[in-house]
C-alpha cells in the first residue's frame, strides 16, 4: 500500500506489459513510480487465468515472439522467474486433405511444388532484409516532422540512410510493396494456396484487415521487424501471465510500487498540467507525470476528458480505428487432440487454419457486415504439451485466436456465444474429428469481453489498428505520436503508440525514455 | 424553403420569408446569394441606403445568418470550450460577441452567443459549423440543432430605430441595453425576441421571429417607418457601415481555418486584434495552448485600421514600406470611402513593425478613369478602430430623435 498523501514522480495507469516495462525503466532512472492496476493481478491482457475448473490459459496472446531478446536481457526477466517451456516453435498450416505444411525457420516442409519450396527461403531472406531496415525505427520515439529540432532531423536522416543502404533493388522493392495488400504480393512469389494462406494470416492477425486490404504487407513487415521474427516463437512456462509476473517482479525490484485493485477513474489536471489521478475509490494521488498504459480512447476520452483537449484532437481520437475482430476461444479437453496426418510432436507448435488467402478474406467479409465468420481463420496452440501444469494430469488446453469476430456484432452476443464456440469446434473437427467429443469446458472472449475485462476500448488487440494512417509518425494520432500528449505531464505508453501491439514492450521502454528526456 | 415540387436544381437559392416584400421594394433587382439564400445587394442606391443607417433607420434581412440551438446539461461547458470568451459570465438575457478557433489557434468563425432562458443558448455564425460543433461536442452532453430556417430575422439599425419600435407599441424597448435581449409583443399579434445587437456600430436592434409572422412584421415596420425615415437596405450599404464600425467580415478580412487550403493564410484572434476576446484564465478551450504560445512569441502581423490619403477606396491594395513599392508589408482586406467620417478608410493586414498606431505605409491603388487604368501610390496611416462610434450606440434609453 502507498502511504497516504505520498507524492510520486510518476504514476503509471495500468499494469499491462508496457506499463510495467515503462515503470521499470523509470524506477531504474531513479524516479519514484507508482503503478495502478484496476485488475486483481498485474499483466493487463497478458495474464494467465483459470477458464474451467483446473484449466489455465493465457487470456490474450498465447505465444511470446515479439519481445526483443536484448530487451528481455535488460529487463532481467529470467532472474525474476521467467522460464520458457518451449522455444523455436514451428508453424503448421493445416490442410483438410492431410497435406499439411510446416514452416520452420527458413524452410518449408510438405510443399509439393518445387518452385514454392525454392522460393520460400528467398522470400524469407528478402522480407527479413526489409524488416530489418524498419527495426531501428522501433527502438525510439518517432521523429516529429517540421519541429525544427535536431533530434528529429537526425532521426529522419538515419531512417533515410538505413533505407538507402538497402541498395537499389531492396529499396525499390520496399517502396513498391509496403502499400500493397499481402494477397497480391504472395501471388507474385508462391503458387500453393496453403502456403500463401499461412503467410497471409500473419499479416492480418489481430487486425481488422483482410489479405486483400491495402497495407497488409506493411503489417507483415512490421511483425517481422521485431527481432527474432516468427521463427522465434516461444511459449513461456505458466503462460503469458508468467511474463508479466516476472516484469512486475523486476519493476518492484527496481523500486516501482505496484498496486492492484486500484482502478483509476480520472487523470487530474490543474492549471493545464497533469496533477495526479483519482481512483474509483475516491482516493487521490498526486504526481507531476502520469503515463497511461490504457488505450488512447480510454485515456483521453475516459480518464482525462475532452474538456482538457482541443476539439480537433478529440475528433482524431474519437475516429481512431480500434474495432477489434479477434476473439479468443479456450477449450478444456479430457484427452490430447488427434489431428489427422499430423505428427503429434507438431502439436507443440502453432497450428493455423487458413487454407488460402481467399479463405481468410471470406472470413473477413462477414466482419465487414457485423457478422462473425462462417468459416473462421484460426491460430491454435495446445500449451499443455510443453507445460502440463496448466491442466489436470492427462488433460489438455486448446487455446485459439479466432478471426473474424466483429466488436459491433449485429444482434446480441448472449444469443450467439454458443453458436460461435460451436463453429470454432466444428472448424477444428475438420482436422481433428475426435476433438469435439473430448471438450469438457470452454470459454469465449469476444472483443466486447476483451473491452470489458481488460478495459481496451473496442477490444482491439493492438489498441489501435496498425495501418498507414495510424503508423509510426502518426501513431496513434498526430499530436500524440511521441508518447507525449497535448496536456503537459501526460504521456502514453501502451500498444496504441509506436511501435504498437503484441507482447513487445518497446512502447513502454520508448515512453520511459521520452519521459526521462522531457520531465527530467 | 425548398418544396418537393421544386427540385433543388430548379431553385438553387432559398427564399427568406421576406423575399416577396424585398422583391417588391427592390428598384434595381440586385440580389446576391448568402448562405444558400437569395438576398438583396442594393434596393435603390447604396448611398441612400447607407444614410438611412446613419441618419434615420434601416431594415436588413438577416434570416440567412446561420443559427444553432445549443441545449442540454453541458451547454455552457460546451460553449466555454468551443469559444475563446468566458461563457460562464454570460447571464440569461445577454449576448456575447465571440470567436472560435481550431487546435492551432486559428479563427474558424466569429459570431454571437445568446443566452436564452432555461439553460438554452443560441449561436449565430457566419458560416455553417455543424461539423465542428459536433466534433466539439464529443464528451459533452449537449443537443445541437441548426435552426436557421426556423427563425426569420430582421436587423433594424439607425438613430430612429428605438423610436420606431416604440411607435409600433413595443413596450419597454427603450430599456434594452447593448448586448441585451428580451421578449416583446408587437401589436397586434406577433411575438418577437429583440436583441440590441447589430453590425453597424450604431443604435440598432435585431428582431427574431417565427417565419409565419415575418410578413406581418415587415409590413408593420415599413408602415410605421414612414415617419422615421425607414428604408430597406442591401448588403452593400451595410458593408460601408461595418467598416466604419471596424467590424470584421469573415472571408473578407480573414479566411476561416476550416476552409483555408494554403499554409499561412489563416489568422489567429491575436493577429486580428481580437485579443480582448481571448480569456486565458477561464480554463481550457480549443486553441488555448497554441494561442498562449503565440502570445509568448513576438507578434508577426496584425489587422489594423488605415486612414488612406485621397478619396479613392483602397480596394485590395498592396501596402509597401517605400514609395517605390519594393518591400511589401501587407495588404488591404476591406476598404471604403466613409461618407460620415469623410475619410478614406481601410482594414489591412500589416507586418511588424507597421502595426502600431501612427505607422505610415504606402498603398498601391488602381484607378479606372473611363477605362484608362492608373496606378497611385498614396500615404496610409495606421489609426485606431472603430473609425466611427456614435455615443447613441450605447445610450440607454436612446434619444427619440
Amino acid at each position: 500500500m502507498s502511504q497516504a498523501g505520498r507524492r510520486y514522480d510518476c504514476i503509471v495507469v495500468g499494469a499491462g506489459h508496457n506499463g510495467l516495462v515503462c515503470a521499470l525503466y523509470l524506477a531504474r532512472a531513479g524516479r519514484s513510480v507508482l503503478v495502478l492496476e484496476a485488475g486483481a493481478q498485474v499483466g493487463g491482457a497478458a495474464i494467465t487465468r483459470e477458464f474451467a475448473p483446473g484449466f489455465q490459459v493465457s487470456a490474450g496472446a498465447h505465444l511470446l515472439h515479439l519481445m526483443p531478446p536484448r530487451l528481455m536481457q535488460e529487463l532481467d526477466l529470467s532472474a525474476h522467474g521467467l522460464k520458457l517451456a518451449a522455444e523455436r516453435l514451428t508453424t503448421v498450416a493445416l490442410a483438410a486433405d492431410g497435406g499439411h505444411l510446416t514452416l520452420a525457420g527458413d524452410s518449408v516442409f510438405g510443399v509439393s511444388d518445387l518452385a514454392d519450396r525454392a522460393a520460400y527461403p528467398r522470400w524469407r531472406a528478402l522480407m527479413q532484409r526489409l524488416a530489418n531496415a524498419l527495426h531501428p525505427a522501433l527502438l525510439d520515439a518517432p521523429p516529429r516532422l517540421g519541429s525544427g529540432e535536431w533530434r528529429d532531423g537526425v532521426s529522419l536522416l538515419r531512417l533515410g540512410w538505413i533505407i538507402r543502404r538497402l541498395g537499389r533493388h531492396d529499396m525499390r522493392e520496399l517502396l513498391r510493396i509496403t502499400g500493397m495488400c499481402v494477397h497480391d504480393l504472395l501471388e507474385e512469389h508462391f503458387s500453393s494456396p496453403l502456403l500463401r494462406g499461412a503467410l497471409a494470416f500473419d499479416a492480418v492477425l489481430g487486425s481488422n484487415l483482410g489479405p486483400r486490404s491495402p497495407g497488409t504487407v506493411l503489417s507483415l513487415l512490421y511483425r517481422m521487424a521485431a527481432p527474432g521474427g516468427p521463427e522465434a516463437l516461444t511459449q513461456p512456462e505458466g503462460g503469458l501471465g508468467a511474463v508479466t509476473r516476472a516484469l512486475g517482479g523486476a519493476a518492484a525490484a527496481a523500486g516501482a510500487e505496484l498496486r492492484t485493485n486500484a482502478a483509476v477513474a480520472r487523470i487530474q489536471v490543474r492549471a493545464d498540467r497533469v496533477s495526479g489521478v483519482a481512483l474509483a475509490s475516491g482516493e487521490e494521488i498526486a504526481a507531476p507525470v502520469v503515463i497511461s498504459n490504457a488505450d488512447p480512447r480510454t485515456t483521453f476520452l475516459g480518464l482525462l476528458g475532452s474538456e482538457h483537449l482541443d476539439a480537433g484532437f478529440v475528433r482524431r481520437i474519437a475516429q481512431l480505428r480500434s474495432r477489434g475482430v479477434a476473439a479468443k476461444v479456450h477449450l478444456a479437453l479430457d484427452a490430447l487432440p488427434q489431428f489427422r496426418d499430423l505428427d503429434p510432436e507438431a502439436l507443440r507448435g502453432r497450428l493455423l487454419v487458413a487454407p488460402s488467402p481467399d479463405y481468410i478474406e471470406d472470413a473477413y467479409n462477414h466482419a465487414k457486415y457485423r457478422e462473425y465468420s462462417a468459416a473462421p481463420a484460426l491460430e491454435v496452440t495446445v500449451p499443455t504439451l510443453a507445460d502440463p501444469a496448466l491442466a489436470p494430469a492427462g488433460r489438455h488446453v486448446v487455446s485459439v485466436i479466432a478471426q473474424y469476430v466483429p466488436y459491433d456484432l449485429a444482434g446480441h452476443w448472449a444469443q450467439q456465444r454458443e453458436g460461435f464456440i460451436k463453429r470454432v469446434i466444428d472448424t477444428l473437427a475438420v482436422y481433428a474429428p475426435q476433438l469435439p467429443a473430448s471438450v469438457c469446458g470452454s470459454e469465449l472472449l469476444t472483443p466486447v469481453d476483451i473491452e470489458r475485462e481488460f478495459r481496451i476500448s473496442g477490444g482491439h488487440w493492438h489498441h489501435a489498428e496498425l495501418a498507414f494512417d495510424q503508423f509510426f509518425l502518426v501513431r496513434p494520432v498526430p499530436g500524440a505520436a511521441q508518447y507525449r500528449t497535448p496536456v503537459p505531464g501526460l504521456f502514453l505508453c501502451g500498444a496504441g503508440c509506436h511501435p504498437g501491439g503484441g507482447i513487445m514492450g518497446l512502447a513502454g521502454r520508448n515512453a520511459a525514455r521520452q519521459v526521462i528526456r522531457e520531465a527530467a | 424553403m425548398l418544396t418537393e415540387s421544386e427540385p433543388c436544381f430548379r431553385q438553387p437559392l432559398l427564399k427568406t420569408p421576406f423575399h416577396e416584400r424585398a422583391r417588391a421594394a427592390s428598384q434595381v433587382d440586385a440580389f446576391i446569394p448568402w448562405s444558400g439564400y437569395t438576398t438583396v445587394d442594393v434596393f435603390s442606391t447604396v448611398e441612400q441606403e447607407y444614410f438611412a443607417i446613419r441618419n434615420s433607420s434601416s431594415l436588413y434581412d438577416i434570416t440567412p445568418m446561420i443559427k444553432y440551438r445549443i441545449g442540454g446539461p453541458d451547454a455552457a461547458r460546451f460553449l466555454n470550450r468551443l469559444t475563446t470568451r468566458d461563457v460562464t459570465k454570460l447571464v440569461p438575457g445577454r449576448v456575447q460577441y465571440t470567436v472560435w478557433c481550431d487546435d492551432d489557434g486559428q479563427i474558424i468563425d466569429d459570431g454571437t452567443v445568446f443566452r436564452l432562458t432555461g439553460g438554452e443558448y443560441r449561436l449565430c455564425t457566419a458560416e455553417r459549423q455543424l461539423d465542428w460543433l459536433h466534433a466539439s461536442a464529443i464528451g459533452f452532453d449537449v443537443d445541437i440543432a441548426e435552426i436557421t430556417d426556423e427563425i426569420a430575422a430582421l436587423s433594424l439599425q439607425g438613430p430612429t430605430s428605438c423610436a420606431l419600435l416604440k411607435a409600433l407599441g413595443v413596450a419597454g424597448i427603450e430599456r434594452l441595453k447593448p448586448f441585451e435581449l428580451g421578449h416583446f409583443a408587437l401589436p397586434p399579434a406577433a411575438a418577437l425576441m429583440i436583441s440590441r445587437t447589430g453590425f453597424t456600430g450604431d443604435l440598432g436592434y435585431e428582431l427574431w421571429m417565427r417565419p409565419e409572422d415575418a410578413g406581418g412584421v415587415w409590413d408593420a415596420l415599413m408602415m410605421a417607418g414612414q415617419g422615421h425615415g425607414l428604408r430597406p437596405i442591401g448588403s452593400r450599404a451595410l458593408n460601408i457601415a461595418r467598416i466604419e464600425a471596424g467590424f470584421l467580415q469573415p472571408n473578407a478580412d480573414f479566411v476561416s481555418a476550416a476552409q483555408a487550403q494554403r499554409a499561412g493564410t489563416t489568422r489567429s484572434p491575436l493577429e486580428l486584434g481580437l485579443g480582448w476576446l481571448v480569456d486565458f484564465e477561464k480554463g481550457h478551450f480549443t486553441g488555448r495552448r497554441a494561442l498562449l504560445a503565440e502570445q509568448r512569441r513576438a507578434p508577426r502581423r496584425r489587422l489594423v485600421g488605415l486612414d488612406v490619403a485621397g478619396n479613392k477606396p483602397a480596394h485590395n491594395a498592396l501596402l509597401y514600406s517605400d514609395l517605390r513599392g519594393r518591400v511589401q508589408v501587407g495588404s488591404v482586406t476591406s476598404a471604403t470611402w466613409s461618407p460620415t467620417c469623410k475619410r478614406n478608410l481601410a482594414l489591412a493586414m500589416l507586418d511588424v513593425p507597421y502595426i502600431e498606431d501612427g505607422a505610415a505605409v504606402w498603398a498601391e491603388i488602381y484607378l479606372n478613369r473611363e477605362l484608362v487604368w492608373q496606378r497611385r501610390m498614396v500615404r496610409a496611416q495606421v489609426v485606431k478602430r472603430p473609425f466611427y462610434a456614435p455615443a447613441r450606440r450605447r445610450m440607454t434609453p436612446p434619444s427619440d430623435t
